[in-house]
């Protein structure tokens, strides 16, 4: 199988080089992509930005895969592995959720306070494919720190694996693609 | 990169420390625990809570840093490793680090002993502190390095009691793990350190040996546990696999006190058929401490295998859940020289570690 490596930044996407056609950017980028490419995933509404990123990341990869292999988008690979890291951690989401604290309205938003670990994304890439592998994420300093820790990880089977970085509705970064040693 | 990869056959813990509102050495801690002391205090407003919580806090108010500092400084003290030097890293685990910082608190740790490699950070939400443990036994099996020093420490903040309210989480009173009236989990706060090496030295006494990590996903629910343990079942399972149980004294489990947590894990211990290994359930002593619990509890585990007896559940009275699990309501002796630590954590994640006194 080629190599699979799909980019996403808050001005394009690009899958294997090829820049798919978008005429929107930013967050609003994202939400087209799923348009476009999933459609049929009623949860992605629900997640935050970070999980997004790497959600729609994680579609574009498994189907390539699925197109080159020539088998189905759903192949049974219980064993996978989601390796996902970046350098802010869930940092964006935290601030939306800490701004909304006050004495007046402790609690305001369960499902917002849910998100604020950036390893819920690697839990809705699981919950989508059912992969029951190691799945885990890592605050490393930059995907280079990142490429060097992968090395590390015996991978018995493959893994899925991205740097995820979201800073804002306009500036976000992803870089995913299956590792295989 | 790193294009060749020796593997190390063994790792082994060569100092340790918990620095807890129960103490600021592994030893005082579990003379605390031993005693049956808890941490636990109930708090009527702080963090401008509008409900009061109970939990586990420091007598002052410290920082991520300070906390990691004290702990680590205490651990290394131990050691006649340099801190400084190229072949030693700094793996942290925290979910919330310092104002919601995680890379740059950790960095100025690792500075402040005069380490200048990349620490390694895992964010794994409440597995963070066994994952972080098999992350730096990956890496010094790997020969990148000779010294991990494995750091656990969340500390508790407006946004952690806030948010595990909004969750409804919490539990006014003392947590109960696996009892029939538990009514939800205690937060807490801790840094504990764990400094592992693969440097063999001639040791004359018995030394702590990492022997097996796992980690799994439910692939089920982001928030809650899989109904049949799926991720828990497979990270036990994979530590025991070519094993003998005998030598198991006990499972250290996470017990957070929350219905659906413990009730997972006596599945998952069920599915494995270990229901008639002793538990080892800490929350009721320190709260649940996020990323810290996982260090302090396999340290305070080995120290219960050093000292063949596990302390008792605190306030266990009744089995609440579907299988029964072996909580001793007293101090227990135990005998057997390993044992398998599990957590469970939001997005599904799951991990276990097994340990050897050889």
């Amino acid at each position: 199988m080629s190599k699979i490596s799909v980019e996403i930044s808050g001005k394009e996407c690009t899958v294997n080089g090829e820049k798919l056609n978008c005429s929107k950017t930013g967050a609003e980028m994202l939400m087209e992509l799923y348009c476009k490419y999933v459609k049929d995933y009623p949860k992605f509404y629900k997640m935050d930005s970070l999980s997004r990123l790497g959600f729609i990341a994680s579609e574009l990869v498994l189907q390539k895969e699925a197109e080159l292999n020539g088998t189905t988008r759903f192949e049974s690979n219980e064993s996978r592995k989601i390796i996902l890291a970046n350098n802010n951690a869930s940092l964006n989401t935290d601030l939306k959720y800490s701004v909304t604290i006050d004495k007046n309205n402790y609690y305001p938003s369960p499902s917002l306070f849910v998100y604020t670990l950036p390893n819920i994304t690697t839990g809705e890439i699981a919950i989508r494919n059912k992969y029951y592998g190691e799945s885990c994420f890592l605050v490393l300093e930059n995907i280079e720190q990142f490429r060097e820790v992968l090395q590390t990880i015996e991978l018995e089977s493959d893994a899925l694996v991205g740097w995820v970085e979201y800073n804002s509705n306009s500036d976000f970064n992803c870089t995913m693609w299956i590792e295989k040693h | 990169m790193v294009s060749f990869l020796r593997v190390l056959e063994r790792v082994i813990k060569i100092a340790d420390n918990i620095y807890s509102p129960l103490g600021t050495s592994t030893e005082e801690n579990f003379k605390a625990v031993k005693s049956g002391i808890s941490g636990l205090k109930k708090y009527c407003d702080m963090f401008d809570s509008v409900e009061p919580f109970t939990a586990s806090a420091m007598p002052v108010r410290m920082t991520f840093r300070q906390m990691c500092i004290e702990s680590a400084t205490r651990a290394l003290q131990q050691t006649d490793i340099d801190p400084s030097s190229d072949d030693v890293i700094f793996v942290f685990s925290t979910t919330k680090g310092e104002d919601l910082r995680l890379w740059e608190p950790s960095v100025a740790v690792a500075r402040h002993f005069g380490n200048n490699n990349q620490p390694i950070i895992v964010s794994n939400a409440c597995i963070s502190g066994v994952n972080a443990q098999i992350m730096a036994s990956r890496v010094l099996k790997a020969g990148l390095y000779k010294t991990a020093v494995v750091i656990g420490c969340d500390v508790l903040s407006k946004f952690i009691v806030s948010g595990f309210q909004s969750l409804k989480a919490l539990s006014a009173d003392k947590c109960l793990p696996f009892d029939k009236n538990r009514q939800g989990l205690n937060l807490g706060e801790a840094a504990a350190c764990m400094v592992l090496s693969t440097v063999n030295g001639n040791y004359e006494s018995k030394r702590w040996i990492y022997e097996a990590g796992s980690i799994h996903n439910d692939a089920n629910h982001i928030s809650g546990p899989s109904r049949t343990a799926e991720g828990s079942y497979r990270c036990l399972a994979d530590c025991l696999k070519n094993i003998d149980t005998a030598d198991l004294a006990f499972i250290s489990v996470h017990g957070t006190g929350t219905a659906y947590n413990d009730e997972m894990e006596s599945i998952a211990l069920h599915r494995v058929g270990l229901d008639s290994k002793p538990v080892v359930a800490l929350k009721c002593y320190y709260g649940h401490t996020l990323g810290a619990a996982g260090v302090l509890e396999t340290l305070l585990s080995m120290q219960a295998i050093e000292h063949q007896e596990i302390p008792a559940a605190l306030g266990f009275k009744e089995q609440g859940t579907t299988y029964n699990c072996m909580l001793p309501t007293t101090k227990t002796n135990v005998k057997g020289n390993s044992f398998i630590k599990i957590l469970s954590g939001f997005g599904g994640c799951n991990a276990a570690v097994r340990w050897v006194l050889r």
